[in-house]
């Protein structure tokens, strides 16, 4: 054996070192939660629109994030704004998936699950507070979510507040719409939102 | 601007290399816990790296420390035997050569074993492997060469005697 097969040798991966990994990885997960270093965990899951990703903080779920956001970025800014100690750890977000599952078979018409607000903050957190009062299957202008807010002139801002929604879905933005009736802009796409209003409402009528 | 990436991509981008880099200082046996206290304590302390550090570097310095803490736990637990029994890998079973490679290393003196396994399995340069492990930046050179010299012999011997027998 010459010294270049041998050298190769040693920097390349062996097929087996695969499975390791995996299993070592695991049990990183499981030491970092018993340790108490993991501040966020994350997993995706496989709805109608598309592939989501949804994070988790040791307080709740921190954020929900459809594919067009684009999850490297999504995760990125988590490390940078809430912490870099990030961990794709499915099981911690258990619970998330189920109640989305059942959301999208529409067996669930509101979710339970602890919330992290950590990425929203001052007047835009007051308008997410707000948004789980409005029903599954119902819907509120821009206009009468600033209202509820106590801030009738600003409806631009509730506008901002609901397209910059850490945790669509879950706390309901799609469900406020323009006062003309249309549908307005959403962070899944406009489709998603088209989407989704149809299927609660069909469900509350049905 | 640098900006710090989620753990989870450290993990992905070198975790193979740091499994490699333990298999080769401590064996396939002690490899297991040698990368997940290596992990665990570089996911504890990386909130404080600074966002340009070598993170490959970084992670091997952290493994070299806790293959000492391996080492030092082993003979301390250790009970003097006439012969190195073969011992069953903990970590899956690496194939017949990989295992044979690992074998060999592991045989090499531990300074030889430790220029090895940094420079031609993590691939770092001799300057960092000299402040990783003290000594020379020569001195490490010339370890990983003996070592890769030794290595030729022993592990092309291991290979040759598998396929003929």
């Amino acid at each position: 054996m010459n010294t270049e097969d041998l050298e190769a040798t040693l920097a390349s991966p062996a097929a087996t070192d695969a499975e390791t990994l995996q299993r070592l990885h695991a049990r990183l997960e499981a030491d970092a939660a018993r340790e108490d270093v993991l501040d966020i965990s994350y997993r995706t899951l496989d709805t109608p629109l598309g592939t989501l990703l949804l994070a988790s903080t040791r307080h709740g779920l921190v954020r929900v994030a459809y594919e067009i956001e684009d999850h490297d970025r999504v995760l990125e800014t988590l490390a940078m704004k809430v912490s870099p100690r990030i961990l794709k750890s499915p099981r911690r977000l258990d619970d998330t998936a189920r109640e989305l599952d059942e959301y999208f078979a529409g067996r669930r018409t509101a979710f339970d699950v602890p919330l992290d607000f950590a990425l929203a903050r001052g007047f835009r957190r007051s308008v997410l507070d707000h948004l789980p009062e409005i029903g599954y299957g119902h819907t509120e202008s821009y206009a009468q979510v600033a209202q509820a807010t106590g801030s009738p002139r600003a409806v631009r801002a509730v506008g901002t507040a609901c397209a910059t929604n850490p945790l669509p879905l879950v706390v309901p933005c799609h469900r406020v719409v323009r006062s003309d009736g249309s549908y307005g802009q959403y962070a899944g796409g406009a489709e998603a939102k088209r989407v989704l209003l149809t299927m609660e409402a069909s469900l509350r009528a049905g | 601007m640098e900006m710090k990436r989620p753990f989870e991509k450290i993990v992905v981008d070198h975790g193979a290399t740091v499994l490699r880099v333990c298999m080769a200082v401590l064996g396939p046996h002690d490899a297991d816990d040698a990368w997940s206290e290596t992990f665990l304590a570089a996911l504890t302390a990386y909130p404080a790296l600074p966002d340009d550090a070598n993170v490959e570097a970084w992670l091997v310095t952290i493994a070299h420390r806790k293959a000492i803490d391996v080492t030092r736990a082993r003979a301390r637990h250790a009970i003097p035997v006439d012969e190195v029994p073969e011992r069953p890998s903990s970590i899956g079973i690496p194939d017949g050569h990989d295992a044979d490679l690992w074998n060999a290393v592991n045989r090499l003196p531990a300074k030889q074993r430790q220029a090895v396994a940094y420079h031609f399995v993590a691939g770092l340069p001799y300057a960092d492997i000299a402040a990783i492990v003290g000594g020379s930046t020569d001195a490490a050179r010339r370890a990983a060469a003996d070592g890769i010299k030794t290595l030729r012999t022993s592990y092309a011997g291991a290979l040759q005697k598998g396929e003929t027998a």
